[in-house]
């Protein structure tokens, strides 16, 4: 079902954990829908030097925090704001079709951390765009979404 | 241990069992020599037709019922369906009401489903937390338009037994057929549809050590139901199709086998059910185990791992050689997790943390034991990665 790539990523997940004097925290999903990501980010003026994440979810959910943290590590806050959830499925290979939605939570928390980073800094939010829980992702776990 | 050069742990037998080599030997002559169809009228097809015979004494032995009221069919699926579309149309005229469960297998669930698009109206009845149907719930379900009362004999995810001859009695009081789901029961619980009380029951060769694509239902003679399957005359008319004979010869065989020594078996596969039980309440904190305390499947297991997901559970115990199940809807592709534990109060939460282990006629002392020592260090694992855990449950801290 998965490829070994997916499959190692998820055993031995890179960048597992929380950032003590953290400069952005993003959190997406929920526990009915069955995954939560929650990430954390160190800057350097507009460049991310550490990237951590704790993943609720299934295999897919944990592969994909880790590789994405991975990928935004040394990337700019714009650049990082781009990276789409395509991006993080390429690198890792790929992903059966009815999993590639749990894919999407990497991308969203990204948003979410680099829009607490802005808020700190006090510049405003910028339009997540979040495909999470708007209906429509084949998810459905949350019973209001069916 | 090294994990790759280890024989799988196979605890998922809920799932599906091997076939055991006195099935497979009873089934050999079947698809070669006696190749015959039951139905030609040459001696040459006594061979077969003999064969489709004896299986059928032997299901109706295991169940306290007649051969002749005994009808094969391609599966559990297929009995089911069967069943409750059969009886529903075969009833249309007295009514158009089903009383069935909440935590009733899909084959039934999404039958009723069906008949409620065709106009029926159905109950579904709510469990408690133990997964136990209330005949008293049944009492009041029923109307004058209610045709049928489908309850399974035991849940397939937490295993939970149900009062089914407490339930068929008040069918009955109310002049309504009972229906069955025994898929998971058969050779664990013992069945006598005389004493129980059972008009119709379904059942699965291949959740007993036959073969997959074999069932039966049985119909108690006098039970009005509609044929599902039309087409020959086989089945006395009842279910068209030339018999699958091999697998009809090795369901036989096995339910026999299943149904010989139930209480030893039950007896060996509870102790070792139970250990595990004790095992992996005692070294992993914040677990539940789900399903009824006494009232249970001999070989179910099925426990709730607060913060962690079923599906990653799976993935990391099928790394270290362990097979097993889980409700949480990531790893069905369905879109909401288990029908069954939702229906017994868990949080979503508690339902996408679920695990169920179900044991067989292979496993052994060491299997356990083995699970014992794996599965604290993989819910420990994906604790460590969680946000939901909580840092006293975290431990240790730092991988």
């Amino acid at each position: 079902m998965y490829t070994e790539k997916v499959i190692a990523e998820f055993t031995n997940p890179e960048n597992v954990g929380e950032i003590a004097d953290t400069d952005g925290v993003g959190e997406v999903g929920s526990p009915t829908c069955g995954d939560i990501m929650k990430i954390y980010l160190k800057v350097e003026e507009d460049r991310i030097i550490d990237a951590r994440f704790r993943t609720f979810g299934c295999a897919t959910a944990i592969a994909s925090s880790s590789m994405a943290t991975r990928m935004i590590r040394g990337m700019t806050l714009s650049d990082a704001w781009e990276l789409s959830n395509a991006d993080v499925v390429d690198v890792l290979g790929s992903l059966p079709e009815a999993k590639v939605h749990c894919s999407v939570l990497a991308r969203d928390a990204i948003r979410a951390a680099i829009n607490d980073c802005r808020t700190r800094r006090g510049l405003e939010l910028r339009e997540t765009g979040s495909s999470r829980c708007g209906g429509g992702t084949g998810c459905g776990s949350c019973p209001e979404n069916g | 241990m090294n994990d790759l050069n280890r024989h799988p742990v196979y605890m998922d037998h809920a799932a599906t069992t091997f076939m055991k080599p006195e099935v497979m030997a009873a089934m050999a002559p079947y698809f070669s020599r006696y190749f015959g169809n039951p139905s030609s009228l040459y001696r040459f097809a006594c061979g077969s037709r003999n064969g489709v015979d004896g299986a059928r004494r032997q299901v109706a032995a295991a169940i306290g019922a007649n051969p002749e009221e005994v009808f094969f069919a391609a599966g559990g699926s297929e009995a089911d369906n069967w069943a409750v579309k059969g009886a529903a149309l075969a009833n249309r005229e007295r009514g158009d009401h089903i009383v069935t469960s909440a935590i009733e297998h899909h084959a039934v669930l999404h039958t009723c489903g069906w008949l409620e698009k065709q106009g029926f109206s159905v109950t579904y009845l709510p469990v408690d937390e133990f997964g136990r149907v209330d005949p008293g719930d049944v009492e009041e379900a029923i109307t004058d338009a209610t045709i049928l009362v489908s309850v399974m004999t035991a849940n397939n995810e937490i295993g939970t037994i149900q009062p089914v001859a407490a339930i068929a009695k008040v069918a009955h009081d109310h002049g309504v057929p009972f229906h069955t789901d025994a898929v998971q029961a058969i050779g664990a619980v013992p069945i006598d549809v005389e004493r129980m009380g059972i008009d119709l029951l379904s059942l699965s060769g291949h959740k007993f050590y036959g073969p997959k694509g074999t069932g039966a239902l049985y119909i108690r003679r006098g039970t009005r139901i509609e044929t599902l399957i039309h087409g020959g005359g086989q089945e006395r008319g009842r279910r068209a199709g030339t018999e699958n004979v091999p697998g009809i010869v090795g369901l036989g065989r096995a339910i026999e086998l299943a149904t010989a020594d139930i209480e030893v078996h039950n007896r060996r596969i509870a102790a070792m059910r139970d250990r595990l039980v004790r095992g992996v309440l005692g070294s992993i904190q914040d677990t539940r185990l789900n399903g009824h305390p006494t009232e249970r499947l001999p070989n179910n297991a099925n426990f709730s791992f607060r913060y962690v997901e079923g599906e990653s559970i799976l993935l990391l115990l099928d790394a270290r050689g362990i097979c097993a199940s889980t409700g949480s809807a990531c790893s069905s592709g369905s879109s909401e997790p288990s029908h069954v534990l939702l229906a017994t109060g868990l949080s979503h939460e508690e339902a996408h943390g679920s695990l169920r282990l179900t044991l067989g006629d292979a496993n052994t002392e060491e299997d356990v034991d083995y699970v014992l020592e794996v599965l604290p260090d993989v819910i420990g694992r994906l604790r460590r990665i969680s946000p939901l855990t909580p840092v006293r449950a975290r431990i240790p801290e730092v991988d």
